[in-house]
């Protein structure tokens, strides 16, 4: 007796979750805590989130509600304990729900198209009939060669009293689709269970020159590489003459065991991946008091002569070659513009979004002439005598944010992704089409009496039908 | 000519289309239907003219890849490919059911959507793409994006239409369902042309009008008697919709669309926009994500509704296929279903924060 209660409940057990109602639930379940997600900002200052709650239940209350939701984690809803819940319930959802069906329905893939009696053909979706000149023999070769060429099938054919049947089907497996689809989602999970537990996610902000052999966690901890990188140079694109960046790049170098085993230059979705870890380009700054070792370089072309690189230190001169013209570097803005009304120059942003250079030049001594020249503005490169002073960088005062990551489950994600794609595409775009056609002998000929069924898509089926039977009138027609 | 006359060519044919639709209706002759359809052919032509001329206009400009020139990154223009998705679809539609009746319906649609945007002066100038917006994946992630959401709305008219011909009493859900979603949508819509016609002056952008001045001129107006007349006037509205209601019932019923027809091309929007709206909108946009910050998902909210439409839409099709969900029962969830769109694609840009950038709040 006891025995039996217990089966009972576990029969109840596994027809609960083996349920398409579950599934529905779930959905909905999933969709309504979802927005709760959207509207509570996630992994924010509290205040933040107060602020939000007052809205909804005024100053008084809005402290305790957000201790309530606090607790139930909503603050960091995505990953709390009754989220990962329901996301669980709906993996083993998924997997019993296939244990349950798959057995039928590969029984039906697997097994072959036979011919049917006469009752049979009475209950078809797609019913059709015509007849057709001479005897079923003499169609039958006809009937075939349009059904292979129409409807791409290959016909099995029986001897019947007064004539042939053929038989037919195509894509018994599409009856799959529905469950490639449901496992690539648990390939899916399995690949982000695999990267929370195996990966990491980190940011790493790394000055023009530095290298690091650790990244940072979002709530600061240190993450050892097991390697280090260095930022050789950072750099950005503008369009034509806006603040707007087209670009951003970096060259990053690779050093492993002290030996520098790879550089690439990193842009925007296109990172730099090493030993599992990869490294994207997010973002970039000014690294503020990196005035003393930062160099500024330049490019000068005295008037018919040479191109010469220079790398110079704040404050430091240069002498432009085969002159006796020196130039000082006085001053420095990352991002100059100058008042429209009395031309003196302000610093408006904390980006290099225009630097500048103020340099004096003196010749024999002398003071000559100064003025700001900027690394933009190819106009103000040349000086009075034809000189050309190119102020091509300011090194070492910018950073490159990276994003540092490590997710092995990365590729399982991928393969998940692919498999649901075709499963997506044979659940919903292919379907499994069955003919039957009997050839029957009369009078004036043959009766082609047709009998099919798809499991989609229905109509479409029926219209390469019809069209397989006027080409069958057509080519009887021209056959006279 | 440049793209924008060519736009304005396309607005006036979607009207004009829409005129000879409902002429047609009226009374049924064969060759009024034929222009009708002509028109909107023409003003797909020259709307699919117009979009490849922005593309020219945007590659000159951009100095990038003719790929990544696509005209689909903005607001503005995604607006412009969502309709010309609609249009296409709906064409495709006319041609397979030999059925005029949704012209009527569509082509106002389409021609109102453009009407709105060159009224409101959606910035339309050419913005360069920020370098994460760079990326093939994008692309395809956003065209596929929109076909989907086109096949939705379909899904979404049809809905609607099915829920109003089978509803009798004022007293039925479905009922009521129809005429609350009806009214609130064309409440929302008169309440944001107010705030536009009010402030049109400061607005450069429409981010701007729902940032700032959302039901400035109604709902939240400084005087409180507006604000509480707007309010008396939107449930008069709304109560007058659903009082005289069996109106349109009466206007569809003569249009000869017979509910089942409309339940199929339901199911079958839906059934064709699934599976482009999880390669393309999900995985595809994840794919972009997982190279430009090295995360393929991360909770943002506009990966949240995408997820929250997708198993809106995964509800259907399950309680459909394998609970037998029939009639306006699921009529209702293909109406929520694109609910749900509207919100991923306006409300998480325009109300929420994320990291998408296009639509972004500055």
């Amino acid at each position: 007796m006891e025995k039996a209660d217990k089966k009972n409940i576990v029969d109840k057990v596994w027809d609960f979750f083996a349920s398409v109602r579950l599934a529905i639930i779930i959905f909905a379940v999933l969709s309504i805590t979802s927005i709760a997600g959207t509207i509570i900002e996630q992994n924010a200052e509290p205040e933040r989130n107060i602020k939000l709650l007052t809205k909804f239940f005024g100053p008084d209350i809005a402290p305790t509600a957000f201790r309530i939701f606090d607790s139930l984690g909503f603050m960091d809803m995505y990953h709390s304990w009754w989220f990962i819940t329901i996301l669980l319930l709906f993996a083993a959802n998924l997997i019993i729900c296939s244990i349950e069906r798959l057995p039928k329905i590969l029984k039906l893939v697997k097994e072959p198209v036979k011919p049917l009696s006469e009752e049979h053909f009475k209950g078809f979706g797609i019913k059709k009939e015509m007849v057709l000149r001479g005897k079923p023999d003499k169609v039958k070769a006809s009937v075939e060669s349009a059904v292979k060429k129409i409807l791409g099938l290959n016909p099995s054919e029986i001897k019947e009293e007064k004539g042939v049947q053929l038989y037919s089907q195509k894509g018994s497996f599409t009856r799959l689709g529905v469950y490639i689809t449901h496992f690539s989602i648990l390939i899916i999970l399995i690949g982000a269970i695999i990267g929370i537990f195996f990966g990491f996610k980190g940011f790493l902000n790394l000055p023009e020159g530095e290298v690091s052999n650790v990244a940072f966690t979002r709530n600061g901890h240190e993450r050892p590489l097991g390697f280090s990188i260095r930022c050789d140079d950072f750099s950005v694109d503008f369009y034509g003459n806006s603040d707007m960046p087209k670009e951003y790049s970096s060259v990053l170098t690779v050093i492993d065991n002290g030996q520098e085993v790879m550089r690439k230059r990193i842009e925007v979705n296109e990172p730099l991946k090493y030993k599992g870890i990869t490294f994207y380009q997010s973002s970039y700054g000014i690294v503020p008091g990196s005035g003393e070792r930062s160099v500024f370089i330049f490019r000068i072309t005295p008037a018919g002569g040479k191109t010469e690189e220079v790398r110079l230190r704040f404050g430091e001169t240069f002498s432009i070659p085969n002159t006796e013209l020196t130039g000082k570097i006085e001053d420095f803005s990352p991002a100059i513009a100058f008042d429209q009304t009395t031309g003196r120059p302000f610093t408006y942003a904390e980006q290099m979004s225009n630097p500048a250079v103020y340099i004096s030049f003196s010749e024999k001594g002398r003071p000559k002439y100064s003025g700001w020249i900027l690394k933009r503005h190819p106009g103000t490169w040349r000086l009075p005598e034809g000189h050309i002073v190119e102020f091509v960088d300011l090194w070492g005062i910018q950073y490159t944010g990276l994003q540092v990551r490590k997710d092995p489950g990365v590729w399982v994600v991928y393969l998940g992704c692919i498999m649901m794609a075709i499963g997506l595409y044979i659940a919903f775009f292919m379907s499994h089409r069955r003919l039957w056609i009997r050839l029957i002998e009369e009078k004036n000929g043959t009766r082609v009496i047709i009998g099919a069924t798809a499991n989609k898509n229905r109509q479409a089926y029926e219209r390469k039908i019809e069209r397989m039977m006027d080409y069958l009138t057509k080519a009887q027609e021209g056959g006279h | 000519m440049d793209s924008s006359t060519f736009f304005g060519i396309s607005t006036l044919a979607y009207f004009l289309a829409m005129i000879t639709y409902i002429t047609y209706l009226a009374f049924r002759k064969a060759q009024i239907g034929s222009v009708a359809t002509t028109v909107t052919i023409i003003g797909f032509v020259s709307q699919t003219l117009a979009i490849i001329l922005r593309w020219k206009e945007f590659y000159e400009i951009g100095q990038m890849g003719i790929l990544r020139a696509a005209p689909f990154t903005n607001l503005y223009e995604s607006l412009v490919f969502f309709i010309w998705c609609l249009i296409l679809g709906y064409l495709i539609i006319e041609y397979r059911y030999k059925n005029k009746s949704f012209g009527a319906f569509v082509t106002p649609v389409a021609g109102l959507a453009l009407a709105f945007i060159d009224l409101t002066g959606m910035s339309k100038e050419i913005q360069p793409l920020v370098p994460a917006l760079q990326s093939n994946w994008l692309l395809a992630h956003v065209i596929m994006s929109f076909i989907s959401y086109s096949t939705f709305a379909l899904a979404f008219s049809t809905g609607l239409m099915y829920l109003i011909i089978r509803s009798e009493k004022r007293t039925e859900p479905s009922y009521i369902f129809w005429t609350l979603m009806m009214g609130i949508f064309i409440v929302l819509l008169v309440a944001m042309g107010l705030d536009y016609l009010k402030y049109r002056f400061f607005i450069q952008r429409p981010e701007v009008l729902i940032k700032s001045y959302l039901f400035k001129a109604t709902f939240k107006n400084e005087s409180g008697i507006i604000a509480i007349l707007s309010w008396i006037v939107s449930f008069s509205f709304i109560f007058i919709l659903w009082r005289y209601g069996y109106i349109f019932k009466k206007i569809l019923g003569s249009f000869s669309l017979s509910p089942e027809v409309l339940d199929d091309i339901t199911y079958k929007s839906i059934a064709i926009g699934f599976p482009v709206f999880t390669l393309g909108g999900l995985i595809f946009g994840a794919i972009w994500a997982d190279q430009a910050w090295g995360v393929y998902w991360s909770w943002d909210p506009k990966e949240t509704w995408s997820l929250i439409t997708w198993f809106v839409y995964a509800f259907y099709l399950h309680a459909r296929l394998l609970r037998g969900w029939k009639g306006r029962r699921i009529a209702v969830v293909a109406v929520l279903g694109f609910v749900t769109v509207v919100f991923t694609y306006l409300g998480v840009n325009l109300l929420l924060s994320g990291l998408h950038s296009y639509g972004a709040l500055e």
